[in-house]
């Protein structure tokens, strides 16, 4: 789960980091009122779930509660990336003497968090990589100690700050540690921290992802967000529900299959013959006739399938349940696209069987069955 | 010889008495699995399938000889479950279940890190030893026949469907693995590549990946310098778009990395030939070889 900027800086603020002064704004009212209460130049930033915000014109500045108004009457009939603004969040404007980078993330290959820093900050931590890969301090955290200060403190040495800046910098780290610990976060980022001309650091941005899996850990924070944790649209949303992967795509052929990888493989295998998959739909493992004829419905309410193709690989998945779900969904649903079905496996035979009295042809391998659903989608045009 | 489940292994099921544990048990012990007891908190005394219940891996191991664990306890517990067969020395752990938090997986796995225990998942069909008629997960057992080929993956179905391919092709399976879809799991392929280069009589490897992390490329870089027998791999996920977790929690391309194009590139840079289809992996073999 993704956390808007606001959201993140309501959880940083709890846990006493230092935020520029600012509120949020769903009007351009509200965004007047905001910046008057500031009192001073301020920068309005559009809150989307999605990077490159200020490229696309969502981060602008103002010197008045009059020209934020206008600002944010701009930036919330904005859509960045897709998504449209809804809320914008007004802050001081601060003057900056220095960027900086600090992040936590996992590790996927040593299996560790890992704590990021680079005194080069403002640009994203990959661009930062290959700009000035040297810039990038990196300490790996012990799973037995958690993040220790004395840690945190030789990251701002290592980054190159002295004197007062170690500590206050250091305390950052240690207070994003905290929230990682605390919230079950995958990734945190504040990028830019300030570094004020003043001297005082404050984190301009924030990102905050929750690991999905620990969701059930945090329902009271989900309750506080009065929103749906993860946006989806209703056929996402229905295949979550049924314990399915979904995954829309910009092509024209529904892939439906048992298994994340084997789904993959056939979205590739579908490329390889020439043709574009719309639809991955991993349908899971002990699949039964309900999922099949769910999936077959949930691949047919999305406007861009022009034809399905199921490829089953039996295990625990067995091919008369997959050829039960499909006249379920053919009798209750109607297939009003070209069909590819692909199954072997477990109970192959009584699926084939069935499918056979229904008159609905099938193909044995996933190479055979990818090139003819998309010679048929061809042949269509 | 084969790689870290053989015909001397004896599993506990933890979590044996829920649908998944009490469903895979009987179908484990079909296969010829020689599992000894199971366990569940608050159901000791109980037997599914002629096995005892404990309350326990402690319990159960005053009465057995066990070496190994297979876990299908849900989520939110099988961190706890796993540590529990950790502290009990077992080896390897199998961690079947999906949906585990992050931050459980890294405090288990660091945990059997430090004893020199293999963690096998989570989110993983588990690990079959055919010549021993031993299969510790849910794997249908006969689409693997028993040989010379170690294979690794990070799927289930899609390991299934590469190894039909190499049954029909006659070439048989010494020990497979998978190694969870996970973005942390416990065993890695660089890792998996180590073990089975111990074991002579695994002759070569079959590598199927996806996209996501780096795990290809270091375990590519591995055989390259330390591997000379033949390796072919698979990856997964060349169409995937970037920022979509296409099914796995670790299959994602993250900006530039994790593309199927970086792990295709460092395969062949270590000579290792990538199959264009799950079904070419049995005629590569079938070259190298």
């Amino acid at each position: 789960m993704k956390l808007f900027e606001h959201e993140a800086k309501d959880i940083f603020r709890a846990f006493g980091m230092p935020l520029p002064p600012g509120g949020v704004a769903k009007t351009p009212q509200e965004a007047k009122k905001r910046a008057a209460e500031v009192g001073k130049p301020v920068v309005v930033k559009a809150q989307v779930l999605s990077g490159k915000r200020g490229k696309a014109g969502g981060v602008k500045f103002a010197d008045t509660p009059e020209q934020a108004e206008e600002l944010a009457k701009e930036i919330l009939a904005m859509k960045i990336n897709d998504l449209p603004v809804e809320t914008v969040l007004i802050e001081e404007k601060l003057a900056i003497q220095q960027e900086i980078y600090a992040g936590i993330t996992i590790d996927r290959n040593t299996r560790q968090y890992v704590v990021i820093g680079s005194s080069a900050g403002g640009m994203s931590i990959e661009e930062l990589a290959e700009e000035s890969p040297e810039k990038i301090i990196k300490m790996h955290v012990n799973p037995d100690t958690g993040f220790q200060p004395y840690e945190a403190r030789q990251m701002a040495i290592d980054m190159g700050f002295t004197g007062k800046a170690i500590n206050k910098l250091a305390g950052f780290f240690l207070k994003l540690w905290r929230i990682v610990e605390e919230y079950d976060v995958e990734l945190t980022e504040i990028n830019p921290l300030i570094l004020t001309k003043e001297g005082s650091f404050l984190a301009a941005d924030a990102r905050l992802n929750i690991d999905n899996n620990a969701l059930y850990r945090h329902q009271e924070l989900i309750d506080k967000l009065e929103r749906e944790p993860i946006e989806q649209n209703e056929r996402e949303q229905l295949a979550t529900d049924h314990g399915m992967a979904y995954v829309e795509l910009d092509g024209d052929i529904a892939c439906i299959c048992n298994g994340a990888g084997l789904t993959m493989a056939t979205l590739d295998a579908v490329s390889l013959y020439g043709g574009k998959a719309s639809t991955f739909l991993d349908l899971g493992g002990g699949s039964d006739a309900e999922r099949v004829e769910m999936g077959i419905k949930i691949a047919q309410m999305y406007d861009k399938v022009e034809a399905i193709l199921v490829n089953i690989m039996g295990g625990i998945t067995r091919c008369d349940d997959v050829a039960r779900g499909i006249l379920a969904a053919k009798e209750k649903y109607g297939i009003e696209v070209p069909m590819v079905i692909r199954m072997v496996g477990t109970n192959e035979e009584e699926g084939q069987k069935i499918l056979n009295e229904a008159g609905i042809p099938f193909l044995e391998t996933m190479e055979e069955a990818a090139k003819k659903v998309v010679d048929l989608v061809k042949e269509e045009k | 010889m084969p790689v870290l489940v053989d015909k001397d292994t004896r599993v506990i099921i933890q979590g044996i008495t829920g649908s998944q544990g009490t469903f895979h048990t009987e179908a484990m012990l079909e296969y010829g699995t020689k599992i000894v007891a199971g366990m569940t908190p608050g159901k000791g005394g109980e037997e599914v399938h002629g096995i005892p219940v404990y309350d326990s891996v402690t319990q159960a191991k005053k009465d057995h000889d066990i070496t190994a664990s297979v876990i299908f306890v849900p989520a939110p517990f099988a961190g706890d479950a796993a540590m529990e067969a950790i502290d009990a020395d077992l080896n390897p752990v199998v961690l079947i279940t999906e949906h585990v938090p992050v931050k459980d997986e890294i405090r288990v796995i660091h945990a059997a890190k430090k004893k020199g225990i293999t963690i096998i998942g989570p989110n993983t069909p588990g690990i079959i030893t055919p010549g021993d008629k031993q299969k510790l997960g849910i794997m249908p057992g006969h689409v693997f026949s028993s040989g010379e080929v170690g294979l690794m993956s990070r799927s289930g179905t899609l390991t299934y469907e590469i190894a039909a391919g190499m049954t029909q092709a006659g070439i048989g399976i010494s020990t497979a693995i998978g190694l969870g879809g996970d973005p942390c799991v416990g065993l890695t392929p660089a890792e998996g590549v180590r073990l089975f280069k111990d074991d002579k009589k695994t002759k070569a490897l079959v590598l199927v990946g996806e996209i996501g992390g780096d795990a290809e490329e270091r375990a590519a870089a591995y055989v390259k310098e330390n591997y000379d027998r033949p390796v072919v791999a698979f990856i997964a996920g060349r169409t995937a778009p970037p920022g979509k977790r296409m099914g796995h929690a670790g299959a994602i391309i993250s900006g530039s990395s994790g593309t199927a194009a970086a792990k295709i590139k460092a395969f062949n840079n270590a000579d290792v030939p990538v199959a264009e289809r799950p079904s070419d992996v049995a005629k590569l073999l079938k070259e190298v070889m």
